[in-house]
């Protein structure tokens, strides 16, 4: 049997091995993805964000339960940040999902960011589509809401849950900041803590100043340590899913998304056959040199770049 | 781009002794690899799961309660059924000289010993991993 | 403890020598080193001297055994009274086998017991749970069920000797059946003496048998302290441990900080259960580790009894000076020792000694060369329990109280590790306890880094490890090591389905539902757990029912 096969029989071993091809950027597995394209679009995408220690790891765990509980088959993706000094990474989200290891209908998955640009979400979606490909229902992507390229991941998302936690004082500043509005469902977790029902009063306050009213996220108390209130929350992450079915809304998103993504590969593509030809006859050198000595500005050199490729 | 070297850390048995392991997952980390852990008390059938779906290319163990004899072994046959035998797998913990041999013939390839320097086992791990 | 002229003479003076004499000698002979530090890193000046210790006041900070702040001593006379409790740890195989090497031990002159559990019982698995496997019997004795507990200590007199168990997540378990042993043999409770560790926070933080969540756990805990502060008063209920702290990479200052800041998280559980501080704060008892940088060491243990009995006396406002003596075992450093030429290890055992007894502890255990190795063989054992001996008999540190007072180093550093330890207390009630500081990974992320960095100084030979880094020889490690027989796994589950077949199972489930009902209310569950004991409820059923009702703790890893 070819991996394609394998993965479409249910392999687990084809499935790991196909995501690290294609995060290891091997061209192979681009052509094993273009024929088995079509087998995708059945999963739905859960992702988690919040900020480290939030209990992201947990919660999707107890979310998994649930829906496995349902008989729903269930990937999960999980990212952790990749030194940018060794390129090494720790990824340590599992610990957090022990007894779903040995899960028939889960399959887990631990990602470095490994530091590309743009390269982490194109590994992410790639690993979607494979474990969509592999029949998983639902797809959690699990990740730290910060830096943009994180939330570019999350964005892939059809349903962004954004998990906090009481007390996080200016880290709120923060999320009003830069990620409040990519939340479709926010989870207050550790709710035995003192200070839940103010953290869930700030959001809502911040919710009612958004004028883009047609969808309002629910804001969810659960504790993901205690396996409180997880229902609740998952209610509201299909409640947002069965909006989004009903308005169009999941169509628009997932389009929107397919562009992104095509012109993200257009882009890398594209630099990846500049620089080529650059560095084969050092004009990128060349030209910076030029530049810095005004001799050259950098519009110029920029026109010269693409010029390389339009001959 | 040279991809990283994937890593399986894990603790089977039920020993606590986390120290070495940790160590360890900093030092590949550092040393450019990706390590995923797993934390403690792992059974060989968690770890071979765990094995195949992050795609590692070497499961490091480590014990200190004196159960290597039964679980090293376990987790090379486990994987070994599953077809899987393109790994490298090493332990290492509290472990007698005497049964080194019986567990290097059971097919964990090196087995490291109080002492052992974290850029030894870097090195043994670069120079051993099977899959390019 | 001087006048001014006096220190101001001495500041000129020192400084004349440092100018004169130092400068330029070390310009043609330099220092082996840039900067000197501790075992744990503690930068360490070329000579102290008074200056150095003007701001300690004695009275206050010294001050005399056996009287508060206690820094020289817990007792009066110390070591002139009695020697320290030689308590070696042991316990392998079955109860059969360990039982005969308690009465070994009892024989060679050794005065206390203490119990190793293998990790099955740590956790509260019985010996054919599927997770056992491998385990039994490996780091310590099994223990199923009372019976076991029966054979263990068979022909031992329970109101004779006093036992250590190194029992936590299930301490109140192991308790109970010591408790009905002691029944059967005629031993009423009030005349028992020993300790169960039941330190559950340094089992989240460094050890790892745990079982239960932390609210959970310390409800255990301080339901064990009230039982004991009534029924078996004589009994040490907790055993706050530094030693594995330690072990796990920590430095010296954090091995005192993070074992008190525990002890403030269970007086505070126990003071929030309705119990008076002066009812168990005298039970209370302290475990830390004896590394190899013997005056770092000796500051240490000096530091933790100061600090203790500040925070009893004035966080607590403790009344009675029992609550507020930090009596401690000591255990030397495992860590420490080497696979290679493991005979060394006698000679860094004999200088951890040293820093214990100096240190003054109240019990310790030496131990054995071969534990790098495996277990430890009769032999090493008995060349450990010697060690102490020597120690106490011979070295004559033992003739006078805390020897080492007064010294300028000594004074200074015992200072230094007890403020920094209390910055780290500080931080950790920041971030509101103890059990809050594990939970969001704050003291096990100090620890690793301790770790981390301690082996990178081994790795690059800043820090030398005879043996390891330094003057190593090829060497044939065929040494005679202990093996626990794979039968004995076999035998202790065969043990088990008999008693399963042979016990009243009617009363061991009635037992086992009133104990998961008592469970789920506020009461004290001692008594429940006690009756389940004597039906012969196997500690697997025990602790599966109360994993049942309280749930599993979950790891919390940062890295």
């Amino acid at each position: 049997m070819n991996i394609e096969d394998k993965i479409l029989a249910g392999d687990k071993i084809a499935c790991a091995r196909l995501i690290s091809m294609l995060e290891n950027n091997e061209k192979e597995a681009e052509e094993i993805l273009k024929k088995l394209y079509e087998k995708t679009g059945n999963a739905y995408v859960i992702g988690v964000t919040g900020s480290p220690g939030a209990g992201k790891s947990t919660l999707t765990d107890k979310m998994a339960k649930k829906l496995r509980e349902k008989g729903f088959k269930i990937g999960i993706l999980a990212i952790d940040p990749t030194s940018p000094f060794t390129g090494g990474a720790i990824l340590g989200d599992r610990i957090r999902m022990t007894d779903l290891i040995l899960d028939e209908g889960v399959f887990i998955r631990s990602m470095g960011t490994r530091g590309n640009l743009g390269g982490l979400s194109k590994a992410t979606s790639s690993a979607i589509k494979v474990l969509d490909i592999f029949g998983c229902d639902y797809i959690f992507i699990e990740t730290v809401g910060v830096g943009q390229s994180e939330i570019d991941i999350v964005k892939m998302a059809d349903t962004v849950v954004m998990v906090l936690t009481p007390n996080m004082g200016d880290d709120i500043q923060a999320i009003k900041a830069g990620t409040m509005e990519i939340a479709d469902v926010f989870a207050i977790n550790k709710s035995d803590l003192d200070g839940a029902d103010k953290t869930k009063f700030e959001i809502e306050m911040n919710l009612d100043l958004n004028e883009n009213t047609d969808f309002r996220p629910k804001v969810i108390k659960v504790s993901a340590l205690k396996n409180k209130d997880i229902d609740i929350l998952l209610d509201a992450v299909l409640e947002h899913k069965d909006y989004q079915m009903r308005t169009g809304n999941f169509e628009k998103r997932r389009i929107d998304n397919v562009k992104q993504e095509v012109l993200d590969l257009v882009k890398e593509n594209l630099i990846n056959l500049i620089m080529k030809k650059a560095v084969e006859n050092d004009l990128l050198n060349k030209l910076a040199k030029e530049v810095y000595a005004r001799k050259k500005d950098p519009y110029t050199a920029k026109e010269e770049l693409i010029n390389l490729l339009l001959n | 781009m040279e991809r990283p070297i994937r890593v399986l850390v894990a603790k089977p048995g039920l020993d606590g002794h986390d120290r070495g392991a940790k160590v360890i997952a900093r030092a590949l980390r550092d040393a450019g690899m990706e390590v995923i852990y797993t934390g403690l008390r792992q059974t060989p059938e968690q770890i071979v799961e765990a094995a195949i779906q992050e795609d590692v290319d070497v499961v490091a163990m480590s014990i200190l309660s004196g159960a290597h004899n039964t679980l090293f072994p376990k987790v090379v046959n486990l994987l070994k059924e599953r077809g899987v035998t393109d790994r490298l797998i090493v332990g290492g913990g509290v472990i007698p000289e005497d049964d080194i041999p019986f567990l290097i013939s059971s097919g964990v390839e090196a087995i490291f010993t109080p002492g052992t320097s974290t850029k030894d086992v870097v090195e043994f791990i670069k120079t051993h991993v099977k899959r390019q | 403890m001087y006048n001014e002229d006096k220190l101001d003479k001495i500041l000129s003076s020192y400084q004349n020598w440092e100018d004169n004499k130092i400068a330029k000698l070390i310009e043609k002979f330099p220092e082996r080193k840039k900067t000197f530090t501790t075992g744990s890193g503690l930068e360490v000046k070329r000579l102290y001297t008074p200056v150095d210790i003007k701001d300690i006041d004695y009275e206050e900070e010294i001050g005399y055994p056996g009287q508060f702040p206690f820094t020289r001593g817990v007792q009066p006379t110390m070591y002139r009274g009695r020697l320290w409790t030689m308590r070696q740890y042991a316990g392998f195989a079955t109860a059969e086998e360990s039982n005969k090497r308690y009465k070994y031990l009892l024989e060679q002159g050794q005065t206390g017991l203490s119990v190793a559990f293998d990790l099955p019982t740590q956790i509260g698995y019985d010996s054919d749970h599927p997770l056992s496997e491998g385990e039994v019997g490996k780091v310590g004795v099994a223990i199923d069920s009372l019976k076991d507990m029966e054979i263990l200590f068979d022909g031992i007199p329970l109101d004779k000797v006093s036992t250590s168990m190194t029992i936590n997540a299930p301490a109140s378990v192991l308790l109970a059946m010591y408790i009905a042993v002691a029944e059967k043999q005629g031993v009423t409770t009030d005349k028992l003496r020993g300790t169960i560790q039941n330190d559950i926070l340094k089992e989240y933080i460094a050890r790892g048998t745990y079982i239960f969540p932390p609210e959970e756990s310390m409800r255990l805990i301080t339901n064990i302290f009230e039982y004991c502060s009534k029924y078996v008063p004589q009994w040490n209920t907790i055993s706050i441990s530094g030693y594995h702290i330690r072990e796990a990479g920590s430095t010296a200052a954090q091995e005192v900080a993070f074992t008190l800041a525990d002890g403030i998280a269970y007086v505070e559980a126990a003071i929030n259960a309705g119990l008076e501080v002066d009812e168990f704060a005298p039970r209370l008892s302290f475990f830390f580790n004896a590394h190899n940088d013997l005056l770092e060491e000796v500051a240490k243990f000096r530091a933790a009894r100061r600090l203790w009995a500040k925070i009893m006396r004035d966080r607590f406002k403790a009344k009675s000076e029992k609550s507020m003596q930090l009596k401690f075992h000591t255990q030397t450093a495992g860590s420490t020792l080497t696979a290679q030429q493991p005979d060394n290890n006698i000679v860094r055992v004999a200088i951890q000694t040293l820093a214990a007894v100096l240190g003054g502890t109240q019990s310790l255990h030496t131990n054995s060369r071969d534990e790098a190795l495996a277990l430890p063989t009769e032999d090493s054992v008995m060349i450990a329990l010697r060690t102490q001996q020597i120690v106490a008999y011979e070295s004559g540190v033992t003739e006078t109280i805390d020897p080492l007072a007064g010294s300028y180093y000594i004074e200074s550093l015992t200072d230094k590790i007890e403020k920094e330890a209390m910055e780290y207390i500080k931080n950790i009630d920041n971030l509101g306890g103890a059990t809050k500081a594990i939970e969001t990974g704050y003291i096990q992320k100090e620890i690793q880094n301790s770790a981390y960095k301690y082996q990178m100084q081994v790795e690059s030979g800043e820090r030398v490890v005879v043996g390891v880094n330094k003057f190593k020889i090829e060497e044939n490690h065929k040494k005679e090591i202990l093996k626990v027989d794979p039968q004995v796994e076999i035998v202790q589950k065969k043990k088990l389905q008999r008693l399963r077949q042979e016990r009243d199972n009617v009363k061991v489930k009635e037992s086992i539902d009133m104990l998961v009902e008592k469970a789920k209310t506020d009461e004290n569950l001692m008594p429940y757990i006690l009756e389940a004991v004597k039906s012969y409820a196997t500690l697997g059923e025990i602790c599966g029912a109360l994993r049942e009702v309280f749930g599993e703790y979950e790891q919390s890893v940062i890295l």
